[in-house]
């Protein structure tokens, strides 16, 4: 697959996280361009999602520097990433059981809503019509990813994973910039797999939605992305073309192990 | 432009629909669910796009007698697209959507098609994939655009960009597809609709306008349908029952056709519309009924007594006053409450609390269920007829419904049989030939002109028919007596745990069956009772369920026994089968008819293990996955026995 990207949305430069004495990341630099389906990989406790937590905030690197959309990014809290078209899945689902997968959805709109507390309650004048537009766009989203028969279902009846697919409709309904995506495979049958990845490739291309995604399954990660990361007990030990990383020495024995 | 408004000119499906957008412009034509709402298209609205469409087509090359592929689920655009081909003297050639690229290349080849309409890019895919075998096929048109942007193939275009060529088209020249109209004639072919295939290979068969409008017409007076219907329509598009229904009906009586969101959304869509007019195969029904009782073991005893008692009233009762008979008073108000209670607030679960007429057909329906409808005030009724017919041979009248009829000739329909007991017709809505096949054509209709439906069966002291089975699969058992594989298999398939049945027979001293075993019914009762499986396979071999299914059989049996003409057709031996029965793996039709031979040949070592006595038989079976991968499934299948009764019944045999 030959595609064009274009520039870099996010540049991490000499990234280096601890918890206290425990090194997480070490050092680690690279970008992620526009329109690309970027995937970081690495055995457990190698430190993807703490590589994520970093990109949208959650975490605060002690050293490196983010450069986000051509700007520094110093001291950023989670809740800003949003508001800058960051949006995310988590590895264990995190969705509001008990909601409808529609107002899960909507829930993702929460951002974009501009009227006040008390307009919403009276769902009057400027408040409804902003909630018409936004149940607009969440169609859309359910349209898109084919989950309409469901709805109106509370999530916690849903199996394991059209939960799946219903938080990445909640992530999309933000429209983001950037999709970070943990894990979104995990757990899941053949089908349900493959279901998904047609999903990625289609918000890539049909939004040109730039993501970055953490997967295990290898096979996944090799079909649908264009660069891959590889991490190994907190450092890079790979960056390139699935075909490059795949034939990266290092790559091959941190997965494989090696005789010392 | 034809200004004729008179009856005698409307014989053509362009010119009803011309007819409606001037008589009723603003009324809908149809409605489609998208992105959460209904949205509505008025019969001026759909006129306007069918002619966009046509027109498009035309700038495209379509000629006079060309075929038009149109595959895809029920969406307006593909509806307007059949309009469109008939409004250019086309032949619309309609596929079943879920048909294996492989399956599609044959009607392609066959109908020598030039220009296809379909759905999204999976079908677009099946398209590219059957390209090299049909090289004539030179545009595909899609009609959503969602993944087709990496697509370059030439012969690709979108129906937004065909639409918008024939608008310009259209308004340039716009004598150009009035003067096409003008050319059409009652003794065009309006369709070809592909029969399923059970014998052989499918073949097309040719419909005139003249036929479905005699067809859809006669129904329509029948049952006094007026622009006021809402029907939904959700059945494939390449059945005959959908577009007597939803196309050749609706353009008759200019009632409202429905089309839902999308396959799994048709129950919730169903209660929205709550459609007036309604037609189902009898395993929609089925699954219903099912899915209400098996939500009504799930609830509270104060609930599920006051269901039960009401369902004892609506079942005493319930057919009777429907149909108009005397009723005790005590039974009438019971009734009453009844339909306050509980027939009310279910049919308003099921979206039937609208419906004025509701059939069912294509395959046989059993009493419990059919009656169930009834009793709870739904008109369901009863239709026979075939894809040669448009569906229209026999129609139950109102207020005089048999369970186990098919009701009387409709109008215009004369019905006789032959001397084997074979059903023959004749009437304005018999096919005009089969594609290309004229030895077929030959075959089918005798030298008087009735078309040989190949079904067996007879009419009661009332006149009313009644089927028994394919007269070809009519045999005999060594012993001389009668052998209805069909009777047998439908009155198994009566019962909620069997979804299909194959029973044998011909040519052998007794009669043995294979059982396909209903997962979500024999699942569900496997919960109740706590027992443990690990999937179908597992299920259907378990001791338990041989047990349930026995039970089964054996009623099964009782109620041959007291037929002087099937008591030797009881079943002796059975098994359950491993896997279910798929139309993917070539063992059912596309409309869910068990495929006889097919079946044979495949199973042989099993069948061979039912007539020798064996307890149980090692099986391999290839099965075809939905993404066209192939794999196994390997089982040991146990052969039990069923108990068989002495024949009864003092009534002669017909």
């Amino acid at each position: 697959m030959e595609r064009k990207f274009g520039e870099v949305v996010i540049d991490l430069q000499n990234i280096s996280l601890s918890f206290g004495g425990v090194k997480a990341l070490t050092n680690i630099s690279f970008d992620v361009r526009k329109h690309e389906i970027r995937a970081i990989i690495g055995p457990n406790g190698a430190g993807k999602s703490s590589m994520l937590n970093v990109i949208n905030g959650v975490y605060h690197p002690q050293e490196g520097r983010i450069v986000f959309n051509g700007q520094e990014r110093r001291e950023m809290e989670p809740y800003m990433a949003a508001s800058q078209g960051i949006s995310r899945t988590f590895q264990n689902i995190a969705l509001f059981k008990g909601m409808t997968v529609l107002d899960n959805i909507m829930t993702g709109r929460h951002m974009k809503m501009n009227c006040g507390l008390l307009s919403h309650m009276l769902h009057w004048g400027r408040a409804q019509k902003e909630e018409i537009e936004h149940r607009k766009k969440v169609e859309e989203v359910i349209d898109f990813l084919e989950i309409q028969s469901i709805r109106k279902t509370p999530v916690g009846r849903l199996p394991y994973g059209l939960q799946k697919r219903v938080e990445l409709a909640r992530a999309l309904a933000a429209e983001p910039e950037l999709l970070l995506l943990d894990e979104p495979m995990a757990g899941m049958n053949v089908e349900e797999k493959q279901d998904m990845c047609r999903f990625i490739l289609d918000v890539n291309d049909q939004f040109g939605t730039t993501i970055v995604l953490i997967e295990h399954d290898m096979g996944v990660v090799m079909d649908i992305s264009d660069r891959v990361v590889v991490l190994d007990y907190g450092k890079k030990i790979g960056d390139g073309t699935p075909d490059e990383v795949k034939s990266n020495p290092d790559v091959i024995a941190a997965y494989l192990g090696t005789s010392h | 432009m034809s200004d004729s408004t008179g009856q005698s000119a409307l014989d053509t499906f362009p010119r009803l629909l011309m007819h409606h957008a001037r008589v009723r412009p603003n009324r809908p034509a149809m409605r489609e669910k998208e992105y959460g709402i209904w949205q509505t298209y008025s019969w001026a609205q759909v006129a306007e796009n069918v002619r966009a469409i046509a027109c498009g087509l035309a700038e495209l090359g379509f000629k006079r007698g060309d075929r038009l592929a149109i595959i895809g689920d029920n969406r307006p655009r593909l509806y307007w697209s059949v309009a469109a081909c008939q409004c250019l003297g086309g032949i619309p050639v309609m596929l079943y959507q879920d048909a294996v690229a492989q399956e599609m290349a044959y009607v392609l080849q066959d109908a020598e098609i030039k220009f296809a309409v379909v759905e999204d890019q999976e079908q677009v895919d099946k398209m590219l994939e059957i390209h090299p075998e049909v090289p004539f096929l030179e545009h595909v048109i899609y009609d959503d655009p969602r993944g087709m942007r990496h697509y370059t193939q030439t012969l690709l275009k979108g129906l937004d960009e065909l639409q918008e060529m024939g608008r310009i088209h259209d308004r340039n020249q716009s004598d150009f597809l009035n003067g096409e109209i003008d050319k059409g004639a009652s003794d065009d072919i309006s369709v070809m609709l592909y029969t399923s295939g059970t014998t052989g290979k499918p073949k097309g068969v040719c419909q005139t306008h003249g036929a479905f409008i005699a067809a859809a017409q006669g129904g329509a007076q029948f049952d006094r349908l007026s622009e006021q219907e809402d029907i939904l329509s959700y059945l494939p598009m390449a059945w005959v029952g959908d577009h007597l229904f939803s196309f050749a009906q609706a353009m008759v009586a200019g009632f409202t056709i429905n089309c839902p969101e999308s396959g799994e959304t048709v129950m919730t869509d169903l209660r929205e519309i709550g459609p007036t007019y309604y037609f189902a195969p009898p395993r929609v029904f089925e699954g219903l009924l099912t899915q209400v009782m098996i939500r009504m073991e799930d609830a509270g005893w104060i609930k599920r007594k006051i269901f039960h008692h009401f369902m004892d009233v609506a079942r005493r009762c319930g057919a009777e006053i429907l149909d108009g008979k005397p009723v005790s008073g005590a039974d009438r108000f019971q009734y009453w409450l009844g339909s306050m209670f509980v027939y009310g607030p279910l049919k308003n679960v099921l979206g039937m609390s609208r419906i004025r007429v509701a059939y069912t057909a294509g395959a046989a329906i059993g009493p419990d269920l059919f009656r169930f409808y009834r009793s709870i005030g739904i008109n369901l009724k009863q239709l026979y007829g075939q894809t040669e017919t448009c569906a229209y041979v026999c129609l139950q009248p109102d207020g005089q419904i048999k369970l186990d009829s098919v009701g009387k000739p409709a109008p215009q329909v004369e019905v006789k049989l032959a001397d084997n007991g074979e059903i023959l017709v004749k009437g304005p809505m018999l096919l005009k030939a089969y594609y290309k096949r004229p030895d077929a054509t030959a075959e089918s209709i005798n030298a008087d002109g009735y078309f040989m439906t190949g079904d067996a069966g007879f009419f009661d002291e009332d006149g009313h028919l009644k089927i028994i089975d394919r007269a070809k699969d009519v045999g005999k058992l060594t012993d001389g007596s009668m052998f209805a594989p069909n009777y047998i298999e439908n009155k198994l398939k009566f019962f909620q745990h069997i979804k299909e049945a194959v029973a044998f027979g011909n040519g052998r001293d007794f009669v043995t069956a294979f059982i396909n075993i209903d997962l979500e019914a024999v699942g569900n009762w496997a919960e109740r009772k706590g027992m443990a499986y690990s999937g179908y396979t597992d299920l259907a071999q378990q001791g338990a369920v041989y047990e349930l299914i026995r039970d089964g059989i054996e009623k099964v049996n009782a109620e041959l026994a007291s037929d002087p003409m099937m008591s030797a057709s009881q079943i002796k031996r059975f098994l359950v089968l491993h896997k279910e029965l798929d139309a993917d793996d070539g063992e059912l039709t596309r409309t869910r008819k068990v495929r006889r031979n097919f079946i044979s040949e495949r199973y042989a070592v099993l069948i061979e293990a039912l007539y020798e006595g064996r307890k149980e038989q090692y099986i391999e079976t290839p099965v075809k996955y939905e993404d066209g991968r192939e794999g196994k499934i390997a089982a040991t299948l146990r052969i039990e026995e069923a108990k068989t009764f002495p024949a009864r019944g003092a009534r002669q045999a017909a």
